[in-house]
């Protein structure tokens, strides 16, 4: 593989990455990775209907406010995020 | 092992509801989405939804839209789902189907955050979509119709924006400028925390898209803050002009508020239920526009239900006031859709869907109202409503929905060996316990008692061109009654007919004349004058048959005469024969065609065994077409018409014989040449069956009577054979009269029963009993029958609190469900039902509780038990227990002060309750503290099995308590189910982790973890197959069995080989054995209930599963490889030839989770019986079978199971 390869190889990743929103890379955090999670689940919730359903239930809230909840819920899902470790 | 999979009802539960014109020009009707289904209704002339069309799209709807192009009369669906893919849709109503006519893929499958499909908006003038994901993504897209008038799309053009949420998009009505999309979103990267509270900090925007059309691009054009709690946004009406000031209304908690580029906002409060503390915010959750050439309003329904009418005061794009007023309350809706002849089309949530019609449109002063005027000066004073009787709606339909069904169990409630599905629905006071039956349902119009017992009748009209039957003839053993019809029914004598001998057969022939046929001959009756004519010497006709213009008789010997309307309107004798030479037993002439003269084919039925056709064709009157041997004696014929298939061409002409061993054959007859083909039999009962042809929604359809009674229709355009939910009935024929237009009379035992048949529709039909709370559990005492539900709200009230509140707010209380409304009321209109306004809210961590005991079969609460101190009970279960000489007790598991989010509670109980009261009411014996949540519990050989939280127990029964006798701590979540294998095998099925596996060692009295399952699965139902097979379903909607490798389960079983596998259990987090999965199925709906069952004498064993959106489904085994090769193959073709209309291939939405694996798609399988003939065909012959072949494998398979 030139070096030209490996260039083109790791801009297809990087592309990938900011293509696909929640995908990993090395210098993941768990903080990330756990707020990538938890938007995932709750877009779930929001766009399945049989799951808000089931939530809607044991909540026994109405179904729009079991989305409205999931989706403000995503805005910030493991509260604030730690503080930088080079600050 | 192979399944097949097979939906018995689809679900009825609306995620998405559309109002527009879909079909032809003015229509109106309403597109329905129910998760994976895509279906028309249209309002009949009686104000009734009627389902026209619904199909399985093998996808997940999650948005629709209607499209419009400039000038057109019809509307387009754009679909939002999880294929990755925009798709556009029309309804052909040619081919009374759905077509796809684009579908441009965008994105990767699956219900993603960033892939879009999530919002679907358009623009009002039809010329662009937007289609949006939740997080980062936008495309638009342009629409426009080429040189031959068709719908064509453009490339995507994107809008994307990295971290950001998006709450909602409309399209804004900006007339014939560029069109503009509103979106309302939250930059993520934006985010501040309160560094005191650490509360949340952002800004939510109501942001405008515009798109260039003349540059071909989009461009956010303008954004602006709106409140944090906003969710959702209503497009105004506008473009110029009279229609409307244009712009968007931004729905929040608590405020409406009209926006629009370049105009002050006019912020408006919303009317709050006096009951509603001021903290909690009241948030909308669906709306509707009705736009006519002088008005438009908005409809919008609050999460408690109740609707506001908001109406704003403009002039030349500019809005001076914004009002908003109470208009009537309703069950809270997922869509509204309101029809441009007054209408209200209420998609429920939860419960029956509403179909109203508006009586006003809340003019009236009185109404609590608010206005941005009083806003804008200050005053923020809350407008205060309560909930009243509905004012300005009149209900008039009720579209049954089981959404959410929660829980399900299978008894054989009436004792008759057909069983009854007794499902729990519904939400808070919405809900209901409904008994689920195979069958149509029968509605009896009147009984009445007969002087014996009469072995036939018939109706009949005495002119053609009349609406209604005149009489109904009723032949006993040695006289005939003769009944009109009129006000009431009464004998009569001056009919001219004979009452003195028993009749053969009635009818009417030609204009006005009536034929009875009886042993000694037959009587045409005409205004003028009476025909008779004498059977033979010594021959005394044995049956006889009569359309319009034909009538044959079959006499002694064999002997059939056929006799013809003549041109004086005069039956003449036109030719006889002796088809077979044996004694005849039963003759069928079908209806004469549309347009025809006469019918051309005679069946006859013969004691050899035997169906002739005979032509009866001038021609060659009376010459055998075909031949049919039978297996028993054919005891009656019935030839009718129906339109079956797609191809709107010639309907299609089916005989049924019923045969005398309880056997119904079906056969297709070829209308050309007479042969028969296709033909398929189907076990009905134990009698003998009798055929009689009437019509069943308005086609031909038969009713055939054995045991049951059951009706063979045609329904969207395919033949259905369905049990009638009534008792056995003797004779029947169908009856029209003001009353009644499409019913029947039927005779069973010495009573005469006028009937009708109402819904085609539904595989089972549903009788509710109204229960207080949401149900959660459900338990039958099998010595009684009676059934024990456990029911708990929470963020509610119970009984008491609630009068008490009701009382210190002064708010008059509704009435609770299916309590019957107070006499002095009924001239007021309908009463308040708690089951329509709701409930006040309470808090969270407050719970109301009961159990309720039920009797199914006379659908009576037998007595209800309330539950104080805050307690909740969500498990039950009834266990013969072994040291009370098997005494059935009664085991609830309670939780109280529970908190939901997280899981806290302050005690948890199970209580033990006693029947009393000859079974009807429980006493409690005692309750057991324990220290987690109770939620499943299992009889384990005579005593208590209980899962605390995530650990699993095994009680005996004592005097003040249950007795701890052994445990099992450290399941990793929480026990979901417990099912009991052997007495030394369990298995407990995790609420996160799937299955786990359990053997009980009795000598020692310990349990011990011996294997699980490989994948984490979210558990929401389990079903026990064999002692190492075990069927489970989760959360995200898959079915899947898991089985035990043989050797472990016969290693474990060898207590010696045990012991050294199984002590360093859990070392890596997780058991020593893993279980392999057999079968994965993407059901597409989250399924809550699975059981091994048998649906009524002659079906298989099945697996049974009902969905949360109310579908119910079945799975079951192949019984041969050559059945599973010929569907599997089948499916494979179809894949190729007829891809589903979501535009996701069906393997992959199978495989949503997990690869699909042993199982055969029966809903996709029957996709065959919709294609074209032809295509049809062409599979068929890959198949090396005839399309016939085929589709009748494929009701088999379905026969067996129901």
């Amino acid at each position: 593989m030139t070096s030209q390869e490996r260039f083109a190889v790791n801009y297809q990743v990087e592309h990938l990455q900011t293509k696909y929103v929640g995908t990993g890379h090395a210098d993941t955090t768990k903080f990330e990775w756990g707020v990538n999670q938890h938007r995932d689940s709750l877009a779930l919730y929001v766009a399945y209907d049989p799951l808000g359903h089931f939530f809607a239930v044991a909540e026994n809230e109405s179904l729009g406010r079991v989305k409205f909840n999931s989706l403000q819920k995503m805005i910030q899902p493991c509260g604030p995020p730690p503080p930088k470790e080079d600050e | 092992m192979h399944l097949y999979a097979l939906t018995l009802q689809k679900s009825s539960g609306i995620t998405a509801a559309l109002y527009g014109t879909f079909s032809g020009a003015r229509a109106q009707e309403v597109i329905v989405a129910r998760c994976k289904v895509l279906e028309l209704m249209r309002p009949d002339d009686n104000g009734k939804m009627q389902t026209v069309f619904a199909t399985d799209v093998f996808g997940i709807i999650r948005s629709l839209a209607t499209c419009r192009l400039t000038g057109g009369n019809r509307d387009y669906i754009v679909i939002g789902s999880d294929s990755g893919k925009i798709v556009i849709v029309e309804f052909s109503a040619e081919k009374g189907c759905f077509e796809r006519v684009h579908a441009e893929t965008y994105g990767k499958t699956g219900l993603r955050r960033i892939v879009p499909g999530q919002y679907i908006a358009t623009d009002p003038r039809g010329r662009a979509v937007m289609v949006g994901a939740v997080e980062k993504q936008k495309l638009v897209y342009t629409l426009n119709r080429d040189s031959a008038a068709r719908l064509t799309i453009s490339s995507p053009l994107e809008a994307h924006k990295s971290n950001v949420l998006t709450f909602h998009i409309i399209g804004v009505d900006v007339g014939f400028e560029n069109p503009i999309f509103a979106a309302l979103e939250v930059d993520m990267e934006e985010v501040e925390n309160d560094p005191e509270t650490g509360e949340v900090l952002y800004e939510k925007n109501l942001v405008y898209y515009e798109l260039d059309l003349g540059l071909n691009h989009v461009v956010r054009k303008w954004s602006d803050a709106v409140d944090p709690t906003s969710n959702l946004l209503v497009s105004i009406p506008g473009g110029g002009g009279a229609d409307g000031p244009s712009g968007v209304l931004v729905c929040s908690e608590n405020f409406v508020v009209y926006k629009n580029q370049g105009h002050p906002d006019r912020r408006c409060a919303i009317p709050r239920r006096r009951d509603l503390p001021a903290d909690q915010g009241l948030l909308l959750v669906s709306s509707a526009v009705h736009k006519q050439r002088d008005l438009f309003f908005v409809l919008l329904q609050s999460e408690h239900g109740d609707l506001y009418k908001v109406t704003l005061d403009w002039k030349e794009e500019q809005v001076s006031e914004l009002k908003v007023r109470y208009l009537d309350s309703v069950p809270v809706c997922a869509s509204l859709c309101i029809l441009k002849t007054g209408f209200l089309f209420c998609a429920s949530e939860s419960g029956n869907h509403g179909f109203y019609q508006f009586q006003g449109v809340g003019e009236d002063e009185d109404s609590p109202s608010c206005s941005s005027l009083t806003f804008e000066s200050g005053d923020e004073t809350i407008v205060e409503i309560e909930p009243r009787p509905l004012q300005n709606l009149l209900h008039v339909d009720d579209i049954d929905s089981l959404c959410p069904l929660i829980d399900c169990k299978v008894a054989d409630v009436n004792k008759d060996g057909t069983p009854t599905l007794l499902t729990l629905c519904g939400k808070g006071p919405r809900s209901t316990l409904r008994l689920l039956r195979h069958g149509l349902a029968v509605s009896e119009m009147a009984v009445s008692e007969l002087p014996g017992n009469p072995n036939a009748v018939w109706t009949v009209k005495t002119r053609r061109d009349a609406e209604h039957d005149a009489y109904i003839v009723v032949s006993f053993a040695n006289v005939t009654l003769i009944l009109s019809v009129g006000e009431t029914v009464e004998e009569v004598t001056d009919s001219g007919l004979n009452d003195q001998t028993p009749t053969l057969f009635v009818g009417l022939v030609g204009e006005d004349s009536l034929v009875q046929v009886y042993k000694m001959g037959w009587r045409q009756l005409r205004s003028d004058q009476r025909n008779e004519w004498k059977a033979p010497h010594g021959k005394e006709i044995e049956c006889a048959t009569a359309n319009n213009r034909q009538l044959a008789i079959a006499v002694e010997g064999g002997e059939v005469i056929y006799f013809e309307l003549d041109q004086q309107g005069v039956l003449a004798e036109v030719d006889k024969k002796v088809p077979s030479g044996t004694k005849i037993s039963c003759i069928e002439v079908g209806a004469v065609p549309a347009g025809r003269q006469r019918s051309r084919f005679l069946a006859v039925g013969s004691w050899d065994n035997t169906i002739r056709i005979l032509s009866l064709d001038p021609d060659d009157c009376m010459t055998v077409l075909a031949v049919l041997a039978v297996p028993t004696l054919p005891k009656s014929a019935a030839l009718v018409s129906m339109p079956l298939g797609r191809s709107s061409g010639a309907e299609a002409l089916v005989l049924c014989i019923g045969l005398d061993n309880g056997v119904m054959l079906r056969a297709r007859l070829d209308p050309r040449n007479g042969q028969l083909s296709d033909t398929r039999t189907r076990f009905l009962g134990a009698k003998p069956v009798k055929l009689v042809s009437m019509p069943f929604g308005g086609t031909g359809g038969v009713l055939a009577l054995s045991s049951r009674p059951f009706a063979t229709y045609c329904y969207q355009h395919s033949l259905h054979l369905t049990p009638l939910s009534y008792q056995g009935l003797d004779y029947g024929c169908s009856f029209s009269s003001e009353h009644c237009a499409e019913g029947f009379v039927g005779i069973a035992g010495n009573t005469l029963r006028i009937l009708a048949v109402e819904k085609l529709s539904d595989t089972f039909n549903a009788e509710s009993i109204p229960l207080r709370y949401t149900p959660r559990r459900l338990a039958i005492h099998s010595v009684s029958g009676h059934a024990v539900v456990v029911e708990a709200d929470h963020n509610a009230y119970n009984e008491e609190e609630k009068q008490q509140l009701y009382t210190s707010l002064s708010i008059t209380p509704p009435l609770p469900a299916g309590s019957a409304a107070p006499d002095e009321e009924e001239e007021e209109g309908p009463p308040l039902m708690e089951a329509n306004v709701g409930v006040p809210r309470a808090q969270p961590g407050k719970w109301a509780s009961c159990i309720r005991v039920v009797d199914p079969a006379s659908k009576q609460t037998l007595s209800i038990l309330e539950l104080a101190d805050n307690e909740a009970a969500l498990s039950i279960a009834m266990i013969p227990l072994r040291d009370r000489e098997g005494e059935i007790f009664v085991f609830v598991g309670t939780v109280k002060d529970m908190t939901l989010h997280p899981r806290q509670l302050s005690a948890a109980f199970i209580h033990v309750y006693q029947f009393t009261n000859k079974n009807t009411t429980l006493a409690l014996v005692h309750k057991t503290q324990v220290e987690d949540v109770p939620y499943a519990m299992a009889n384990f050989c005579g005593r208590l099995m209980a899962g605390v939280g995530n650990r699993l127990r095994i009680y005996d029964m004592g005097k003040k308590k249950l007795l701890r006798k052994c445990e099992l701590k450290g399941l990793p979540t929480m026990i979901q189910s417990i099912n009991v294998v052997s007495p030394s095998r369990i298995v407990v099925g995790d609420l996160a982790e799937s299955f786990h596996f359990i053997k009980y060692n009795r000598q020692d009295n310990v349990m011990m973890v011996f294997a699980d399952d490989v994948s984490p699965r979210w558990l929401t139902a389990a079903a026990v197959l064999d002692v190492n097979t075990l069927a489970g379903a989760d959360k995200f909607g898959n079915i899947f069995v898991s089985r035990l490798p043989q050797e472990v389960s016969d290693d474990v079983d060898d207590a010696q080989l045990l012991s050294s596998a199984v002590n360093e259990a859990m070392a890596l987090n997780g058991a020593p054995c893993k279980s392999e999965e057999l079968v994965q199925y993407h059901v597409g709906e989250l399924v809550t209930s699975l059981q091994k069952v048998t649906l009524g004498a002659g079906h298989d064993e099945i697996l049974l599963y009902t969905t949360i959106l109310g579908g119910v489904g079945a799975l079951l085994p192949f019984s041969s490889k050559d059945d599973l090769d010929l569907c599997q193959a089948l499916e494979m073709h179809l894949r190729q030839d007829a891809p589903p209309l979501s535009g996701k291939d069906q393997l992959v939405f199978r495989s949503s989770y997990f690869p699909l694996k042993g199982i055969v798609d029966g809903d996709f399988c029957s996709v065959y019986n919709r294609l074209t003939p032809e295509e049809q065909r062409s599979i068929a012959e890959e198949l090396d079978r005839t399309p016939a072949e085929v589709s009748k494998k494929l009701e088999e398979l379905a026969s067996r199971i129901i």
